[in-house]
């Protein structure tokens, strides 16, 4: 910990004096992430004391929000950081934190289970799932099976606002990925398809399930937590034909850490089998590694979609300005 | 007019706490500034976002006092068993979080909602609540509670005698209304839709959720876009400076037509019995209805969160601790600016301005600028729960302003000029002649500061830390992972704790009988 003046390390010092005197041995890791990855229910709690049996280290979350608020504020924070390392970014957002110099290569190679290749040198996947819209089966008989599909139909969907959600960014690179220059003629057409568009992926879905919208823009795991969870099976994931844009969840070590080893120690733990068993029926997506027992039903059943569609880090983040554009005209009218 | 010379510790005061709202307000906003590299301009995107605002802001203010009038007017006049109770509950949809109050709202008015239901039923077709008339419907829904309190308390203030002498003289309602009551709604109104435009100014969730997509693009929202996706801080600021702007064009405005307060005195007698008759129907009819537009959402609520209550997570209650610990301190900092600047204002306009200021920033840019503020300083997590008080009580201290303020102000054009003939101590003015007369108000307003600390989830966001979570930021944790039964029971915890706050700070310091 680091600080620039006598006078804010002496503040600092004295806020921080209880904690230190108490593990002045043990090294601190401080792991930036988003708010629902350290809920009790989230994976945090049991990733953390399943890491300190191991590393020696006193394990610190810290949670901004989302996923967008993370990055906004580690680029706040810079090189005052002292966020060790930062976990839960998706590959729609990774290119801002590499741009800005934030992240030093992590050095692992591990062995993945995801359906598109992966060697980025700064991320390491812990967790991915594709994006689908979700229907309730005693509602919708028969799902699209394509945007075309949607959009000859009479369904209300909702969806979030690529502007403030990961979500929506996501369906906007789905969309964009899959149609190019006819992304906005795609847009116009599920215009009148669209009950509304929400802030946040906890409202989309919190209108779902009051039988707002016949379906909503989420994860094809998220049946998984309705069939474990509540024993509920009347949810389901539209498959689309031309393939599912999707979520892949990573860690990086931030480049001002002073420790280094610790966290890639971290990084790598993340993808063992004991961090990997936790992800699923805490974070209700895929772990990026199998697991050595396998998955549970309830996930192992779910249908895959056969085409697996990802934008590498930088092209995503070159088309988001032009897509938010297409995307904006096309719903503002 | 000045009566008597103000003491010195009281300007001091007073100055203290403007100083405070100036840092949390001007220097958020200048620390956003400080950290941005570069220029930013307004596209045409935030162009029509800066419309939108502005139209569904003065929309919003228009319809929710323009209701509020027959409302708050058969509330002031009527007596009847539950009255009290009636004033408080209806009050509740102002001091819910927003997503809580949105799933009521959808619980009555959504496609499967009651009232889709009865037309269906009556072979009629659906109504759709997504659109301009939807985010309307929304803020109204919000703010009407808010109008009719804020009017209340105009209709309080009227002295008994005046009502006295116009039963006697045989005054008509149009009589009445000439010379008693638009004057005094001449007072109050432009204040009340200040109010009420100032707060849908800042909406974004509300706005988006139910404006069916991103025509329904608010200022706020292309904030929290330049922010958190961008990361466009010059950006950020010049739409939170574009959005202060118009609030600050609203102040002034206000400020501009606010009328002096004349020298009516009363004596405190009781009123005359209301007319009765076909304005009694009308009385009962505007009750009715607005008792329905306002506790059915409610009722749907506890409805669908009463059974998840009990059997709530250990960590949900123990946010709800948090979130009191919070609130109470939130209150006692109320206290104390909402005093020191109603001191302030008797003789002056500036502090009452200032106090209203806290309306007019974004609290995305507070919160932000608070964390740019502190960062280099001290860990901001370890700031979490105390700053979060602070920014409550300096975003509850306009509505206590505006309760407090006029009621002083008129206390004083009544009763300065016989408490100094009368030679009383400023000690003792305070005691005798202005306390009795700012209980009511003063029990509302820091009830009201309670209240919203309690349901706030705002600048705490970006502070955050395992272990400081608030009740509605666990709430929102629920709803976020998939578990809307237990998120639902949150919520009715939420709104029993709120409502319960409001109700016993209200009746503590306003005493028994300050139900308006």
């Amino acid at each position: 910990m680091t600080h620039p003046t006598f006078a804010t390390g002496l503040l600092a010092a004295c806020a921080l004096a209880v904690p230190l005197m108490a593990n002045a041995q043990t090294p601190q890791l401080r792991v930036l992430t988003y708010d629902s990855f350290i809920a009790e229910w989230g994976p945090g709690p049991q990733i953390e004391s399943a890491f300190e049996a191991t590393c020696g280290c006193d394990l610190v979350f810290e949670a901004a929000g989302d996923a967008a608020a993370m990055l906004a504020r580690l680029m706040l924070e810079g090189a005052r950081s002292d966020t060790d390392v930062v976990l839960g970014l998706d590959t729609n957002l990774t290119a801002a934190a590499t741009e800005a110099g934030l992240i030093a290569p992590h050095g692992l190679t591990p062995q993945l289970d995801l359906p598109v290749a992966w060697d980025d040198p700064l991320f390491v996947p812990f967790d991915w799932s594709w994006f689908a819209f979700v229907y309730d089966t005693t509602r919708v008989a028969t799902p699209p099976r394509s945007f075309a599909d949607l959009i000859d139909s009479d369904l209300s969907v909702v969806i979030q606002d690529p502007r403030s959600s990961t979500p929506g960014l996501g369906l906007l690179m789905w969309v964009k990925a899959v149609y190019g220059d006819q992304a906005g003629a795609i847009w116009q057409g599920l215009a009148p398809r669209i009950l509304t568009v929400t802030p946040g992926w906890s409202e989309a879905y919190g209108l779902f399930l009051e039988g707002e919208a016949d379906m909503v823009l989420s994860y094809t795991t998220s049946p998984a937590y309705h069939i474990i969870a509540e024993g509920d099976e009347t949810k389901a994931a539209a498959l689309f034909d031309e393939g599912h844009y999707m979520q892949v969840e990573v860690g990086g070590i931030v480049a001002g850490t002073d420790q280094p080893e610790l966290a890639a120690q971290f990084l790598a733990f993340m993808t063992s089998d004991a961090a990997q068993a936790l992800i699923p029926e805490t974070n209700w997506m895929y772990p990026a590694v199998t697991p050595e027992g396998g998955l549970a039903e309830g996930f192992a059943a779910l249908p895959r979609p056969e085409v697996s569609i990802l934008l590498p880090a930088d092209e995503a983040q070159a088309l988001r300005d032009p897509a938010l554009a297409e995307w904006r005209d096309a719903l503002a009218q | 007019m000045r009566w008597r010379s103000e003491p010195l510790w009281l300007i001091g005061a007073a100055a203290l706490v403007a100083a405070v709202l100036v840092v949390l307000n001007l220097g958020a906003l200048g620390a956003v500034v400080w950290r941005a590299e570069g220029s930013a301009s307004l596209s045409s995107a935030d162009w029509s976002a800066l419309r939108f605002t502005m139209v569904q802001a003065a929309v919003s203010a228009l319809v929710s006092v323009a209701l509020a009038i027959p409302v708050a007017r058969a509330l002031a006049r009527r007596r009847f068993a539950g009255r009290g109770a009636l004033v408080v509950l209806m009050g509740a949809p102002f001091i819910l979080p927003v997503l809580v109050a949105v799933i009521g709202l959808l619980a009555v008015l959504g496609r499967n909602g009651i009232v889709n239901e009865a037309l269906v039923w009556l072979g009629l077709p659906r109504f759709s609540i997504y659109g301009f008339h939807g985010v309307i419907l929304a803020h109204v829904f919000f703010n009407l509670p808010l109008s009719v309190r804020l009017l209340l308390q105009g209709w309080a203030r009227i002295p008994g005698e005046h009502l006295r002498l116009s039963s006697a003289l045989g005054f008509g309602a149009v009589a009445r209304w000439r010379h008693i009551e638009g004057p005094m709604l001449a007072r109050v109104v432009p204040g009340a839709l200040t109010v009420v435009f100032l707060i849908c100014l800042t909406s974004f969730a509300v706005a988006l959720t139910l404006g069916g997509g991103p025509r329904a693009t608010t200022l706020e929202l292309a904030i929290y876009q330049a922010f958190r996706f961008d990361f466009d801080l010059g950006r950020a600021a010049l739409l939170a400076a574009v959005q202060a702007g118009v609030g600050l064009a609203a102040l002034l405005a206000l400020a501009r037509f606010t009328l002096p307060e004349g020298a009516s005195t009363g004596m405190d007698r009781v009123a005359p019995a209301p007319p009765g008759g076909l304005a009694k129907g009308l009385d009962a009819l505007a009750i009715a209805l607005a008792a329905a537009f306002l506790l059915a959402p409610l009722a749907m609520v506890v409805i669908k969160g009463l059974p998840a209550v009990v059997g709530l997570p250990a960590v949900v209650w123990w946010a709800t601790l948090r979130s009191l610990v919070v609130a109470g301190l939130s209150v006692v900092l109320l206290a104390v600016f909402a005093a020191a600047l109603t001191a302030a204002s008797l003789t002056r306009k500036a502090p009452e301005a200032l106090g209203m200021a806290a309306l007019i920033s974004s609290p995305l840019v507070i919160g932000t600028g608070l964390f740019v503020l502190a960062n280099p300083w001290i860990d901001p997590a370890r700031l979490a729960l105390p700053v979060t008080a602070l920014v409550n009580a300096a975003m509850a201290l306009p509505f206590a302003l505006r309760a407090l303020v006029p009621a002083a102000r008129r206390a004083e054009a009544d009763f300065a000029r016989l408490s100094a003939a009368l030679g009383l101590s400023t000690a003792a003015h305070w005691r005798l002649v202005l306390w009795p007369r700012l209980r009511r108000p003063a029990g509302f307003a820091l009830g009201l500061g309670a209240a919203l600390s309690l349901g706030d989830l705002g600048v705490i966001v970006l502070f955050a830390q395992t272990g400081s979570e608030t009740l509605p930021m666990q709430m929102h944790r629920l709803m976020g992972a998939y578990r809307s039964g237990d998120s639902a029971g949150a919520a009715v915890l939420l709104l029993a704790l709120s409502l319960g706050a409001f109700v016993a700070v209200e009746r503590l310091v306003g005493g028994r009988d300050a139900d308006a």
